[in-house]
């Protein structure tokens, strides 16, 4: 893609002054495209965002919004046989898409980590937990067995495992959904990493086990002080997680910034989309939701320009059908919030005071 | 044990009979009721493959569901609200208990009694990927109840099938298509078209939304209101997300490990519960709000998992992770009981409410280690 197109997506200079010196994790212009039997499906279509040590970033979309292929982009899960991934990831001042995959692979587990949504998928059943939290641990380190072990056994107590010295030779069909998550966050914990992503991390398990796994991510955040890639389709999660916040759509970024701006001044019409289809226990009862009309479009066939102005309201706002010609790009809406949208910020600031925050 | 079922069997349809002449609706408006209702799937080792436990699925439930109101039932994962579920369409039966529809015993009728039944609940599955045959068309699978219960409606099977496509927000002409054509919140609609197929009078919805984006989930529990207006259903909604559950449902019973603590009208429950499990449940509920995030000292942590159904704990089934246990609680199962106008509640030590073991004040040592923590990990925040 062309420089303009960079440019208006966000360049770290022009994003805030500040982030592209203390960012630990950079991603400029990510584009992850797989070719299929039905055409180049265009998962990540230009991303670019930013993630500094001790800070949250939440990432939210629907299915298929391409959220999920990010940070499998970021960790280089891809293979290159079936993905085409381009754009720059740069963690720690080091660039990973160019770089050697044995060189990535050195760093992915101990300089960064992924926690994924469903721990009995993701946990090998033949092995115990402890077997592959040592194996986890000694790939990175040149230890025995029988030190690895106690570190795995110190990691299971850190993630609050009952009887850790008894469990960490249990196999993960032993352990309940909430203790298996824990042993994934113990395994993806138990090298120090500095950067953390966690996909879904809490949709499997129920609110009251969702409370105690946010809380210690929370908790280890704060004592290793990593950088925190949190991606979810729950808002609530996201509020309570998240310092910034990438909104996704059809494998683009439509909104970016602080999350507290975020939530409380949207500036995109699929944020507001998304607010208003969800019943708040923090708000008074509605009559009835207001959800986004039709379904999350194909990656094969994204609508022209807006990828959003199918299902958008307010797609015959700006003029001469410019919703459906040309892609709007990233603007800045107000300090380092970003927001993909035709419509002018008068008018989508006057939508979202008068028609869409006093229904939410 | 044995004890505690006879006491909620004989004590509760009286309870929870006088609940309902003080309601707005008639004693005639029960739709549904269900009285010490139990499930126990037996476990089997062995050569002989003898019984050695059982699951205690559901365990001793009693409510009534009224004409047109939507009951809400919410739990965690393992807490028998879905095999409650499938108790009250019968597609399992009963190891004890009744269950009662439009006055009429349903527990232990066979297939063919069954089948007149059939017609008036329904069920919407969770799972839109796996409730409809990949190998048959919309119009097959829509039309499927009108052969099974060989009705002919008025102007044959097709035309019926396409106007229940309209009503769910489908195009008409989709009737030739197959399941894998169609997205998840379009199946969803299409597994709603085949339960409203009949004309029934009970819906039973087990996780209707849960497997659907956000976006999506709005639209479908849209629909789902809109029908009940226009058809006069009756709804029991199953679902693990609590706002989703009180957006749609007039009471709500909370579940835990097979047992009902608390059975509520919707404002009630959320604005003052009173079983500690809904309190600790809803205080769990992540609110999408950031500015909150300073503020969340009411928050209260359950320690541990959800104990096992095959032996569960003796007396109250929380006393485990409840952070007001006392000896009472370990010994003494706490009847539902309505203690206030529209809220039952089976707890010793309720919450918002006068205790009612009040010369019972030793914590137990677990309800200890949970109050700690509570107030340590408010002070944190």
């Amino acid at each position: 893609m062309s420089k303009l197109d960079k440019a208006a997506l966000g360049e770290p200079d022009s994003v805030a002054p500040s982030t592209a010196d203390d960012a630990f994790l950079s991603v400029r212009d990510l584009r992850i495209h797989f070719d299929t039997d039905d055409g180049l499906v265009r998962s990540v279509d230009g991303v670019s965002f930013d993630v500094r040590k001790g800070k949250t970033l939440g990432i939210v979309g629907e299915s298929g919004s391409g959220k999920s292929v990010t940070s499998l982009g970021v960790m280089g899960l891809h293979r290159s046989a079936r993905a085409k991934v381009s754009g720059e990831v740069w963690l720690d001042g080091q660039e990973l898409i160019a770089a050697d995959p044995d060189d990535v692979r050195r760093l992915r587990g101990r300089k960064m980590a992924m926690i994924f949504q469903d721990p009995l998928s993701a946990m090998h059943p033949y092995y115990t937990v402890g077997q592959q939290i040592v194996e986890a641990y000694r790939v990175h380190h040149d230890v025995s067995k029988k030190v690895a072990k106690q570190r795995a056994i110190e990691m299971l107590d850190r993630v609050g495992i009952p009887e850790p010295a008894k469990r960490v030779d249990g196999y993960p069909h032993e352990f309940s959904g909430g203790m298996r998550q824990r042993a994934m966050i113990a395994m993806a914990l138990v090298n120090n990493p500095e950067l953390l992503i966690a996909d879904e991390p809490t949709t499997a398990l129920d609110v009251t086990v969702q409370a105690q796994i946010l809380d210690l991510i929370r908790d280890l955040q704060k004592e290793f002080g990593s950088a925190v890639i949190m991606i979810t389709h729950d808002l609530g999660v996201v509020a309570e997680m998240a310092d910034d916040l990438l909104v996704m759509y059809g494998g683009r970024c439509v909104e970016r910034g602080p999350a507290e701006d975020v939530f409380s001044a949207p500036r995109h019409p699929y944020t507001w989309g998304l607010l208003g289809s969800m019943p708040r226990l923090d708000r008074e009862e509605t009559d009835r939701l207001i959800p986004i009309k039709g379904a999350p479009p194909s990656l094969i066939n994204l609508p022209s320009g807006c990828a959003f102005h199918p299902r958008c309201p307010y797609a015959d706002i700006p003029k001469d059908n410019v919703t459906r010609t040309v892609r709007p790009e990233l603007t800045e809406v107000g300090g380092s919030h970003w927001a993909a949208c035709h419509m002018t910020q008068e008018q989508r600031e006057r939508i979202w005071t008068e028609e869409i925050a006093p229904k939410l | 044990m044995s004890d505690d079922k006879d006491e909620t069997k004989t004590g509760k349809p009286d309870a929870s009979g006088s609940v309902l002449t003080k309601d707005t609706t008639a004693d005639g408006d029960v739709l549904l009721k269900v009285t010490g209702l139990q499930k126990h799937f037996p476990i089997r080792k062995g050569l002989l493959q003898r019984q050695t436990g059982a699951v205690r699925a559901v365990d001793g439930i009693d409510f009534e569901v009224r004409k047109g109101e939507t009951l809400g039932v919410v739990g965690e994962s393992g807490c028998g609200k879905s095999t409650m579920g499938r108790l009250i369409t019968r597609l399992l039966e009963p190891s004890g208990g009744t269950v009662e529809f439009q006055g009429k015993d349903i527990t232990h009728l066979g297939t063919g009694d069954l089948r007149p039944m059939r017609r008036d609940v329904q069920m919407i599955f969770q799972d839109p990927y796996s409730s409809l045959n990949p190998r048959h068309t919309i119009g097959t699978i829509v039309g499927a109840p009108f052969k099974l219960q060989g009705v002919d409606p008025e102007g044959g099977v097709k035309k019926e099938v396409q106007r229940l496509l309209s009503v769910v927000g489908l195009n008409p002409e989709h009737y030739n298509r197959y399941p894998h054509e169609f997205s998840g919140g379009q199946r969803q609609r299409i597994g709603i078209a085949r339960a409203l197929a009949l004309n029934p009078k009970l819906v039973v919805a087990d996780e209707p939304v849960s497997a659907l984006d956000v976006s999506i989930q709005a639209q479908v529990v849209n629909l789902l209101d809109d029908l009940q207006d226009e058809l006069g259903l009756t709804y029991v909604i199953i679902a693990h997300d609590l706002s989703v559950v009180r957006h749609v449902s007039d009471r709500i019973a909370v579940m835990y490990l097979g047992k009902i603590v608390e059975l509520a009208e919707r404002d009630q429950l959320y604005r003052s519960p009173m079983h500690p499990y809904s309190k600790a449940l809803l205080s769990a509920v992540p609110i999408p709000d950031p500015k909150r995030r300073g503020v969340k000292s009411e928050r209260i942590l359950l320690k541990g998992d959800v104990p096992s159904p095959i032996a569960p704990p003796s007396g109250c089934r929380f006393h485990t992770r409840c952070w007001k246990a006392t000896e009472i609680c370990k010994t003494t199962e706490p009847p539902l009981v309505e203690l206030r106008a529209g809220q039952q509640v089976a707890c010793h030590h309720p919450e918002n409410f006068e205790d009612q073991q009040p010369q019972d004040t030793k914590l137990l040592s677990s309800a200890h280690e949970a109050a700690e923590e509570n107030t340590t990990s408010a002070v944190e925040k």
